[in-house]
């Protein structure tokens, strides 16, 4: 073994900038960050639009800004220590990471605890199913925006975007700016699956038309997209006949979702949720494996980054607790079942202290509904409901349960909305 | 009297307002949670604006691109023309976050700042 680190932190984006920040805070030694791209920030330095960080930083900022804010945080501490250009290739149960990069070669890295924030990825079109011709001009929304903010190349001029996540959106408006033509975005629910706010200054002020509840059914062209042909769609997602329309394009954006990048998680054999694609996690964000701990969106997809650094701070703080022996032996375990509305809630689990500490749940809710109320139960006993005048699957839900309401769970509590 | 149903855009919170329109001017917002809300509604009605962020092109430094955010809210009729003279700027490194990039765009009394810092690739 080369090194011992009391917290070794896999991926430098904004969960694992502000957990190596709490692990240092929090009284860990020695931390080591490790990423894969030529500098820290993750995702967050392709994102130039503003709207990040007030929650966190009481300051509204642009993803490169909130990046900088987290990395000016951690740079010249000597307990931190970061290598990029630097790719974990395994992590072992017993927290060896190994890892490879161009200029040290093979890495066999010993930590005590490791935390988990690789973050997630795009899903594509071979996730979705598309049918039609492979042409060239079918990209991800993600992919296109490193190419048009980061490295200076427009993937195409006439623009089809595929889903009307976040990214999509704000994609949809960048290319306007950029003087392309945003001939349509296209969302397969009956609901848009990005933020309002993202509705509003992204398509309205451009324009664009948003169809809900259509899809392609058809991408046409030989070696470069021409367009594409569209349905409406049933309850069922089905295309409906005779709905079909064609829309001239060159160039296809898809924006239909991100997955948790798991892989090391699953080659640690961490026990992994069906709904979040993420690693089961307690409200220290500690996984099912004692010692690695998980936060970012690698757990659950947030839509806000603020939420991102708050939970890794959550999981640096322990993590760095548990390196140094502090860490509470002396825990009880509750199941957090999601129930009546909620899709999922993170944490799945609580370790319960006896002194008892608030406990944040981040939930997202299964379908569009108004005046709902949420309640936290523990069997009948209702210990902590609140009214939401709204609630949408695109934007989490989060409540603090205080400290007090916590300590009277039995082994299990339920999350469901009521009307 | 007219009523209208606005999102507020100001945070992704995105508030549901409902603004009261009587003459032409705003007689009252409901519905937001800050002051933000409130403001953004009454320009809503009377004069929209926007945040600009862009890029521009920065020679010296890892990347070709420096990413840029304009100093405040600029009216939202001229954000397209603020962008289009935004694709023509070249500048060097090396680069600070707020650095101001373009002073005063277009006359419309908002600079353009960089969002990054951009150092000199040796």
């Amino acid at each position: 073994m080369d090194q011992l680190y009391d917290v070794i932190i896999v991926g430098g984006g904004p969960a694992g900038l502000s957990a190596a920040y709490s692990a240092r805070e929090n009284g860990a030694g020695r931390i080591l960050i490790i990423e894969r791209d030529r500098e820290l920030g993750g995702i967050l330095q392709q994102c130039i639009h503003n709207g990040f960080g007030l929650h966190h930083f009481k300051k509204e900022l642009t993803g490169p800004g909130y990046a900088q804010r987290c990395i000016e945080l951690i740079k010249d501490k000597p307990e931190i220590e970061v290598l990029v250009d630097t790719m974990v290739l395994e992590v072992l149960r017993d927290k060896t990471v190994i890892a490879v990069s161009p200029e040290k070669g093979l890495l066999y890295l010993q930590g005590k605890t490791i935390i988990l924030t690789m973050g997630c990825r795009e899903r594509t079109r071979g996730a979705i199913r598309i049918p039609g011709e492979r042409p060239a001009g079918v990209f991800t929304a993600g992919a296109a925006q490193r190419m048009v903010n980061m490295e200076g190349y427009l993937p195409g001029h006439k623009i089809v975007i595929l889903g009307s996540g976040d990214i999509g959106l704000i994609m949809a408006r960048r290319m306007s700016l950029e003087g392309c033509q945003v001939q349509a975005v296209l969302e397969i629910c009956p609901y848009s699956n990005g933020l309002t706010r993202n509705i509003v200054q992204c398509l309205n002020d451009y324009d664009i038309p948003l169809y809900l509840s259509h899809t392609i059914i058809k991408i046409h062209g030989e070696k470069r997209v021409t367009g594409v042909t569209v349905a409406k769609v049933d309850e069922k997602n089905a295309p409906i006949p005779g709905t079909e329309f064609d829309i001239e394009c060159d160039t296809i954006l898809l924006s239909v979702g991100l997955i948790p990048e798991n892989e090391l998680s699953n080659g640690l054999m961490l026990d992994m949720h069906p709904l979040t694609s993420g690693p089961v996690v307690d409200q220290h964000r500690q996984t099912s494996l004692p010692g690695i701990y998980a936060a970012g969106n690698v757990v659950h997809v947030h839509d806000l980054v603020d939420f991102v650094s708050e939970e890794a701070e959550i999981a640096g703080k322990f993590a760095a607790l548990e390196a140094q022996g502090k860490a509470d032996g002396n825990l009880r375990s509750v199941d957090v079942r999601p129930v009546d509305g909620v899709r999922t809630c993170v944490p799945q689990k609580l370790s319960l202290p006896e002194g008892g500490e608030p406990v944040k749940l981040f939930m997202r809710v299964a379908a569009p509904q108004r005046k709902v109320r949420l309640e936290v139960k523990s069997g009948d006993a209702v210990l902590f409901s609140k009214m939401l005048p709204i609630v949408k699957p695109s934007e989490m839900v989060a409540v603090e349960i205080p400290a007090e309401k916590i300590a009277l769970s039995g082994s299990e509590i339920t999350v469901g909305l009521q009307q | 009297m007219e009523t209208k149903i606005m999102n507020c855009i100001m945070c992704p919170m995105g508030c549901e307002m409902t603004v009261t329109i009587e003459n032409g001017t705003v007689a009252s917002v409901k519905g937001n949670t800050c002051p933000r809300g409130d403001k953004y509604a009454r320009d809503e009605i009377t004069a929209p604006k926007r945040m600009l962020t862009s890029t521009v092109s920065i020679e010296g430094g890892m990347l070709p691109l420096l990413p840029v955010v304009s100093a405040d809210v600029l009216p939202k009729e001229r954000i397209l023309d603020c962008a289009v003279y935004l694709r023509k700027i070249k500048i060097r490194t090396p680069v600070k976050t707020g650095d101001i990039i373009v002073k005063d765009i277009l006359g419309l009394g908002v600079d353009i700042v960089a969002s990054r810092d951009m150092e000199a690739h040796g």
